[in-house]
């Protein structure tokens, strides 16, 4: 008896991911599998696979991997050296990873000493995002709510589990293009040349990867690569500790002052309180996904406007992030009052002369549905699919124990009906074969290799 | 395919449990999703009447390719004058219900909006049956 594969699930695979599953890392133990926001994940011969049309990056599965055994694409650190202008975008969560007593001035300096030419952070662009924001929603009267486009494992959950709620969000970019647009607009009027410029974003996130990366969401991104934020905190803790005694004090860098609505700008609440109406921050995937859900259905009042996140804590909770998401969110809350002392009034004014040339880019054409959870495009084939649904339901233990390699019953009906697992992957339904005779234990035994490999059941001591 | 439930009433906490499980189902076809959305909240107003007003009721609902046709039938206080209830803003919800964010008068009006057809039989004392149809094409 053979397991179909899961890979013949291919059809909508135009996603680009960030998030990889390492083969000779992993152990199939499952937390994945049964963590994934969108069911995402099988286990087949002992290994964690990845659907590509139903995963989000969001990040969970690569949180609970109790072997780093999912990892997240990024570019070598030294492409930074095919560019004579070397910028590093750095998010203001970056800055909260390292103890109060490390500077952001301190923090910049080591990141040019590390081999970029220019720091830049993102919250410069969150001013510009907050105006059109506005803006958006002060023309916005009849489509209520609208959903915010900051996060992008949300817009691609929204995508594939809630296609109805797409034409909802809301069709701008986040303060990571604004910035970009505007560093390079900035470089360019000093005299340096596209080519010979390039701007490395440093993240906390999967998704952000993902959507730079990803050809499908439209025109080319202004950023050039991508550095994963825990490899950078190795690179920048590293070199703090070696200037403990005598630190450098260099100047020439390009700290610019954010206001403290900016700083707070990725974490939770960090947009809607920035605007007035009826407004909702949720943070967490799985929040997100309930609220959704009753969104849907229409069982809330209007609201204008809502910010999600799915992190905990929203970008402080990032994947990549490397210190506790509530130590971040309170320092950069702190930072957020320091700032506020010293610029009393709203944000930085600095930044406001490309202001015309960039808010034309920032607008997103269009995002577009894509179900996950449709059985078939042909509806009398999509109807007797969800009947078969229905019976094989019936039969199954309701157990959610995840033993067959699907995240439970309902998924692996779901599987079954669309050729991807078969009735005897449960364990409940192989014990019933076999006490009717239909089954004998060796093929169970077998089955059960197949989805879990062969040494979990083979190797008495493992 | 027949789906059913039943509804108790007074329990708003699990009001929506239906229309969010035929939503679900709804999903799993390949529909425009103006036509779930006016399925799911026609179905939802009709639910949350039962639990707000009646003692118990089912809710059955058909699919097929052609379009869903939801039966809801409750024993309950009936409806007195049909032709007041369609009317917007009109409720005989309890200060109670209100309170709970319901009962503002829009239920069957919303249903009659989203609905293709909406036909409403209700004897005072006994019950009321309301049928609802959507059509997928």
């Amino acid at each position: 008896m053979n397991n179909p594969d899961i890979s013949t699930d291919k059809k909508m695979s135009d996603f680009h991911h960030a998030l990889k599953i390492v083969d000779d890392l992993c152990i199939g133990c499952s937390k994945c599998m049964n963590i994934c926001p969108t069911h995402a994940i099988r286990v087949r011969n002992g290994k964690a696979r990845l659907m590509d049309n139903r995963c989000i990056d969001c990040g969970e599965c690569y949180r609970i991997c109790p072997v780093s055994a999912i990892i997240i694409e990024q570019d070598d650190f030294s492409r930074i050296f095919n560019f004579k202008h070397r910028v590093a975008l750095v998010p203001a969560v970056f800055f909260a990873q390292f103890a109060a007593k490390h500077s952001v001035e301190q923090i910049t300096q080591t990141l040019l000493e590390l081999g970029f030419t220019h720091v830049f952070e993102i919250e410069n662009g969150a001013r510009l995002i907050r105006q059109e924001t506005r803006n958006l929603l002060a023309e916005n009267r009849e489509l209520k709510p609208l959903i915010s486009t900051f996060c992008p494992a949300i817009v691609r959950l929204v995508q594939v589990k809630f296609p109805a709620l797409v034409h909802h969000l809301m069709l701008l970019k986040p303060p990571l293009d604004a910035a970009a647009i505007w560093f390079r607009h900035h470089l360019e009027q000093h005299g340096a040349r596209r080519d010979e410029t390039g701007i490395f974003y440093v993240t906390q996130c999967a998704a952000k990867i993902a959507a730079i990366k990803s050809p499908a969401e439209g025109e080319a991104s202004p950023i050039s690569g991508v550095i994963n934020m825990d490899e950078i905190y190795n690179k920048v803790s590293a070199k703090l500790k070696d200037g403990e005694e005598g630190l450098a004090q260099t100047t020439g860098t390009q700290v610019t002052m954010l206001g403290a609505e900016d700083v707070l700008w990725s974490l939770t609440t960090g947009e809607s309180s920035q605007i007035t109406g009826k407004r909702l921050a949720i943070d967490g995937v799985h929040n997100v996904t309930n609220f959704l859900e009753k969104l849907e259905q229409e069982e809330h009042p209007a609201f204008d406007f809502l910010e999600l996140r799915a992190c905990d804590e929203s970008c402080a909770g990032g994947v990549l992030t490397t210190e506790n998401r509530f130590l971040t969110a309170e320092r950069m809350r702190s930072r957020a009052r320091r700032c506020a002392a010293i610029l009393p009034e709203k944000g930085s004014a600095s930044l406001m002369h490309f202001d015309d040339e960039i808010r034309p880019l920032l607008t997103i054409a269009e995002i577009k549905p894509r179900s996950m959870m449709k059985l078939d495009e042909d509806m009398g084939e999509a109807l007797r699919k969800m009947k078969m649904i229905r019976q094989i339901m019936q039969m199954l233990p309701m157990v959610d124990c995840g033993a067959c390699g699907s995240p439970g019953c309902h998924a692996l009906a779901e599987d079954i009906v669309q050729g991807r697992g078969m009735m005897e992957n449960c364990i409940f339904i192989q014990r019933r074969y076999e006490q009717k005779g239909m089954l004998k234990p060796e093929v169970s035994a077998e089955i059960v290799k197949k989805i879990w490999g062969a040494n979990k059941i083979d190797n008495e001591n493992k | 395919m027949t789906f059913t439930y039943e509804i108790e009433g007074g329990n708003f906490s699990r009001a929506g449990s239906a229309s969010s499980d035929i939503k679900k189902a709804l999903k799993q076809l390949d529909l425009d999703y103006n036509i779930i959305k006016r399925v799911v909240v026609s179905i939802y107003e009709a639910e949350v009447n039962i639990v707000a007003h009646a003692r118990r009721g089912t809710l059955t609902a058909d699919i097929d390719a052609d379009g869903i046709v939801v039966v809801l039938d409750d024993e309950g206080p009936g409806i007195p004058d049909i032709e007041a209830a369609m009317t917007t803003g009109f409720s005989t919800a309890s200060p109670r219900v209100r309170e709970m964010g319901f009962g503002a008068g829009m239920g069957l009006p919303n249903i009659k909006k989203n609905a293709d057809s909406l036909h409403i039989q209700s004897t005072v004392g006994v019950g009321t049956r309301l049928e609802i149809a959507v059509n997928f094409k």
